[in-house]
């Protein structure tokens, strides 16, 4: 099996859907920000039988709170010392913006698309976010 | 003096961006333009309002150049920037900051929702929302908050009857969601079936534990109301027309459904009228819907010198 060294320092982003995982480092920007950092795809799992894995050396400051959105099974480990330090499993963000798009018509952001409407979270039961341009509720 | 000062140089996007302060600020300006107009006939002199509308409503875009014209200032008129060459295939975004560069201070009524906010966004120059789609149209309810502040003498203790299209109004929301935030307030909400007010709006009021009662008829809610507020209940709104010949008289505001109202209520229509108040309800004094439109003109001459900061 493909290996990939344990990290000393740095951020384990766990328990990612199989498939997901490309999307989370792109919306993350990993790519661009000269990090080392390690993509893995279908890991086996004993929780879900495959996996996505992203592995980050460092301190890096991102920008984790989009995680709840695209998927809230992940689990983000931060490693110190080569031992998992803590263990966050990120909630629904109060605040998104570029991630989600308003699905009313009449909203101005559907003719006007340099616009990216900010959601705001109404409703965490229901993962219900509101446009903050036309007000339309959105579950995602 | 010091909440109008406040506005300066502010947008307004939402009716509820202003505190009740700064309401009762810019109502007792409009009072005191309405008793003594001539004293404000200069206080915008040397400044420019753009009235950009992308969508006719030439009653509102009216009142807004009779406000500035009245307050010595002049008007630049985009009446249908969706043809002209100012806006062809250019963006909102980029209009507004082009005719920011010519005027002090822009009023946009556009259809789709959201688009003021977006406007004052990227505008250097105040905006004022003269209406996005279905979503506000705070000086409708700045006027018609003023006018029952006029004829009433008081925004609080009120009961007010709203009848007709209460579904899909965007005034009656605008004005139910104004008044709320007034102590005393009992609404009596008169619609058919299907023009009942959104169960969203209905929760927001009774969250806010504001005694509401709904009715397919208006006749037991008029001996009690001290405003009458009237809206148009239009056929398309029906899925066939029979619903709607059916329906239409019974939100008709005739002579004899007036004399059951209160003796010291009012009348408020946003205009235009069709059928829904007949032509002889008019002499009665508690009709004050052309007065309504006037006072409208003077909240407006009021929120302009404000923005502008020239009073
Ligand atoms: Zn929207």
């Amino acid at each position: 099996m493909l290996r990939v060294d344990p990290i000393q320092e740095g951020i384990v982003l766990d328990h990612i859907r199989a498939g997901l995982g490309m999307r989370v480092f792109q919306e993350l920007g990993l790519g661009e920000k000269g990090l080392t950092v390690a993509l893995l795809m279908n890991v086996p799992s004993t929780k879900l039988s495959r996996k996505d894995m992203i592995k980050i050396t460092g301190v890096p400051d991102l920008d984790l709170t989009k995680l709840g959105l695209l998927d809230p099974g992940i689990t983000v480990n931060y490693i110190q010392g080569g031992a998992v330090a803590r263990k966050v499993k990120p909630g629904l963000p109060e605040r998104v913006a570029g991630l989600i798009r308003c699905r009313n018509p009449r909203c101005i952001t559907s003719t006007e698309g340099y616009v990216a409407p900010e959601f705001t979270l109404v409703n965490p039961a229901a993962k219900e976010y509101r446009c903050s341009f036309c007000g339309e509720r959105v579950r995602v | 003096m010091g909440a109008e000062r406040a506005l300066q140089g502010r947008s307004l996007v939402n009716a509820s961006d202003l505190g009740l302060e700064e309401y009762e600020s810019l109502f007792a300006l409009a009072e005191s333009i309405g008793r003594d107009p001539p004293a404000y006939a200069e206080a915008c002199r040397g400044k420019i309002l753009a009235t950009l509308f992308y969508e006719p409503s030439t009653r509102t875009r009216l009142s807004f150049e009779a406000a500035m014209l009245r307050l010595g200032g002049q008007v630049l008129s985009v009446a249908d920037p969706g043809t002209s060459s100012v806006a062809k295939g250019e963006s909102l975004a980029d209009s507004i900051r082009t005719v920011a560069g010519y005027a002090d201070l822009i009023v946009l009524r556009h259809p789709k929702e959201g688009a003021a906010q977006l406007a004052a966004h990227y505008s250097p120059v105040p905006v004022i929302n003269a209406g996005d789609g279905a979503r506000e149209h705070p000086t409708q309810t700045l006027t018609d908050l003023y006018t029952i502040r006029t004829f009433k003498g008081r925004l609080r203790d009120l009961t007010v009857a709203v009848c007709g299209d209460l579904r899909y109004g965007r005034t009656v929301h605008s004005l139910l969601r104004g008044l709320r935030r007034y102590p005393g307030i009992r609404f009596f909400l008169i619609s058919p079936e299907e023009l009942r007010i959104p169960e969203p709006l209905r929760d927001e009021l009774a969250a806010d534990g504001i005694p509401l009662t709904e009715m397919p008829e208006m006749e037991a809610a008029l001996p009690q109301a001290d405003v009458l507020y009237m809206t148009r209940v239009q056929k398309e709104r029906f899925f066939n027309e029979e619903d709607y010949l059916r329906l239409r008289d019974f939100y008709i505001l005739t002579p004899e459904r007036l004399g059951l109202l209160k003796e010291d209520g009012i009348v408020l229509h946003p205009l235009p009228r069709v059928t829904e108040i007949a032509y002889a309800v008019d002499a009665d004094p508690r009709a004050v819907y052309f007065q309504q439109a006037r006072l409208g003109m003077y909240v407006r001459m009021a929120l302009i010198a404000a923005v502008l900061g020239v009073i």
